[in-house]
């Protein structure tokens, strides 16, 4: 009976090891990679300049325009599903009834978006546009990326929010709250989870190449109308890996670098406002 | 129906209906429960619960766990609302006005119920502002009036010399029994007309229970007071009315004497004689 425990105890102990130990590897062996190919390319061109050299496929100048391009996008996304999102979540948590039919519904449908992939996002919203006549620009892919990215932040969020235990709405109401007051308040509670939909949510529509490629296009230029096009760091990296170039293949990983920087600096200060913001946190 | 003299004829004519009323009084200020039945999710939790609370007086609820006790003050509060499985029927009558009938405001009958919960929970800002959220959702804006209000209801529970020096903290850093007795000036903070707390002591050692004792007492002069507890000797001590519960009924009410000197049935002096609890 002990010996079995003993065995049990020591078996999970080394699968945890195992799964860790083959994660981490994986995850080191790509970050190896893209830093061993990209470093040598990257330099202060990369990041300060325009691509020079011709056309995308140059040997010259930077990826500037993909950086701007893809922070205004991802900015502006997660603009518009935030603002749909956090009043949706809250409305199938707080106002309709615990075992709200029409609430498991919702959740159900964001389930079947989340695995929906990101190319028919990409379809869907040049259909939109076409439909609309807009041509490719900036607009058309954050549009097309909010929608990408809402049912992880409504899914992420919306399970941190079933999370909340019962008393802390009850205390609000029970003090004569309105449903709204106590949402303002809850929502200090959740905003650690309310940080980590985003930070998934923009992780997963700031790397994604497939939904911007007809909705937002590309351009040497920096983005500067809502409806021009705007060059995206996926679609540099997309672009590079399919030169025939080796130099211009290695400046690929050098914009994986980049972008891998940029959400690293995203997710830090995102952590950091937020625990900063919910000190009071129950 | 505001006419005192009505209420007392309403009042005489239940009294002949129902034996369990406690006491005869024009019904204002008092709370008066008439025919309640609730169920959830079908099982019938509270059973037939005629009730007079007589206003400026304590009342304790007693019984043993799960016999409906904070089920009962939560209807006084209209908590169910947002649970459908919750079924309510019958009347909750406060200050001669049915609180679930069609035109009654719910903020209106929470502010002026005010609810002490069983788990305290302290909410998601500092200390300070914990006290001082009630009477803000009020209404109250002048910055010299709320920091008086919270200095005040924090003095009354006794925590204010314990936090004087850092009311700007979150208050989710302060011990179980603090935090209920900031939970109790928060409750208190909204000024309600009744008191309705859930075992308002229950974390806290026998001299912050003595001093929240007597600051009930103190209060009973003011406002209505129904308080759930655990503790027999609690409710000897500071009860005037008794109120003893058992699976979802009321078995025995009746003034404190009364009810320990001489209980009627013989289930409440198995009770009090704790045969079980
Ligand atoms: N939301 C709910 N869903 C299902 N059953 C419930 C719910 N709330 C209360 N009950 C049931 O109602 C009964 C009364 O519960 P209540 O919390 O009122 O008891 P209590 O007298 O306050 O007990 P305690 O002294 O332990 O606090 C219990 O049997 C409980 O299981
Ligand atoms: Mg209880």
């Amino acid at each position: 009976m002990i010996n079995t425990k003993r065995q049990e105890e020591i078996f999970f102990k080394i699968l945890m090891i195992i799964s860790i130990c083959v994660i981490m590897s994986i995850l080191l062996f790509i970050i190896g990679t893209v830093l061993y190919k990209g470093l040598p390319a990257l330099d202060w061109d990369m990041v300060s300049k325009l691509p020079g050299g011709g056309f995308y496929l140059g040997k010259e100048g930077g990826v500037l325009n993909a950086i701007i391009g893809s922070l205004y996008l991802i900015s502006g996304s997660v603009v518009i599903s935030l603002t749909l999102s956090v009043p949706l979540v809250l409305f199938i948590n707080f106002y309709l009834p615990k075992k709200s039919v029409f609430a498991s519904i919702i959740r159900f449908s964001f389930d079947i978006l989340f695995g929906v992939p990101s190319i028919v996002y990409g379809a869907f919203g040049f259909a939109l546009m076409i439909f609309l006549g807009m041509r490719a620009s900036l607009l058309g892919g954050i549009i097309a990326v909010a929608l990408l990215i809402m049912p992880i932040m409504v899914r992420s969020f919306d399970e941190v929010t079933r999370l909340l235990p019962r008393d802390l709405p009850d205390a609000l109401l029970s003090l004569g709250a309105t449903k709204y007051e106590m949402s303002k308040v809850i929502l200090r509670q959740l905003m650690p989870g309310l940080v980590t939909a985003i930070l998934l949510a923009v992780g997963r529509g700031i790397g994604d190449a497939a939904t911007v490629l007809f909705t937002a296009g590309y351009t040497d230029n920096l983005p500067n109308a809502l409806n021009h096009p705007a060059a995206t760091l996926p679609l540099s990296i997309f672009f590079q890996l399919g030169s025939p170039v080796e130099e211009v293949q290695n400046r690929a990983y050098a914009s994986a670098v980049i972008l891998t920087v940029i959400i690293l600096i995203l997710s830090f200060s995102a952590r950091y406002f937020s625990s900063k913001y919910s000190k009071n946190k129950i | 129906m505001n006419n005192p003299g009505l209420a007392f004829v309403s009042d005489v004519f239940e009294d002949y209906h129902n034996k369990t009323i406690l006491m005869k009084l024009p019904s204002y200020h008092t709370i008066s429960i008439r025919n309640l039945n609730v169920y959830i999710e079908n099982q019938h939790i509270l059973q037939d619960i005629n009730l007079t609370i007589p206003e400026k007086s304590i009342t304790c609820i007693i019984g043993p766990s799960g016999c409906g006790k904070s089920t009962l003050l939560r209807t006084l509060n209209r908590m169910h609302d947002d649970t459908p499985e919750v079924k309510i029927n019958g009347q909750v009558i406060v200050d001669d006005e049915d609180i679930y009938g069609v035109n009654v405001n719910v903020i209106d009958v929470r502010k002026k119920m005010g609810l002490l919960a069983q788990r305290p929970c302290p909410l998601p800002m500092s200390i300070f502002d914990n006290v001082a959220y009630g009477p803000r959702i009020h209404g109250l804006k002048k910055r010299k009036a709320i920091n008086q209000t919270v200095i005040q209801y924090l003095q009354y529970v006794g925590l204010w010399d314990e936090v004087r020096g850092r009311v700007r903290n979150s208050a989710s850093k302060l011990s179980i029994g603090q935090q209920q007795r900031l939970c109790l000036a928060r409750g208190l903070a909204i000024e309600p007309e009744y008191i309705l707390g859930d075992e308002a002591t229950s974390a806290l050692d026998p001299i912050s229970t003595k001093k929240i004792e007597e600051m009930f007492v103190k209060l009973k002069e003011q406002y209505t007071i129904i308080l759930v507890t655990h503790t027999l000797r609690q409710a000897k001590r500071i009860a005037d009315y008794i109120v003893f519960m058992y699976l979802g009924k009321i078995i025995e009410s009746g003034s404190t004497e009364e009810f320990f000197n001489n209980p009627k049935k013989q289930l409440t002096r198995d009770y009090l004689s704790g045969s079980f609890s």
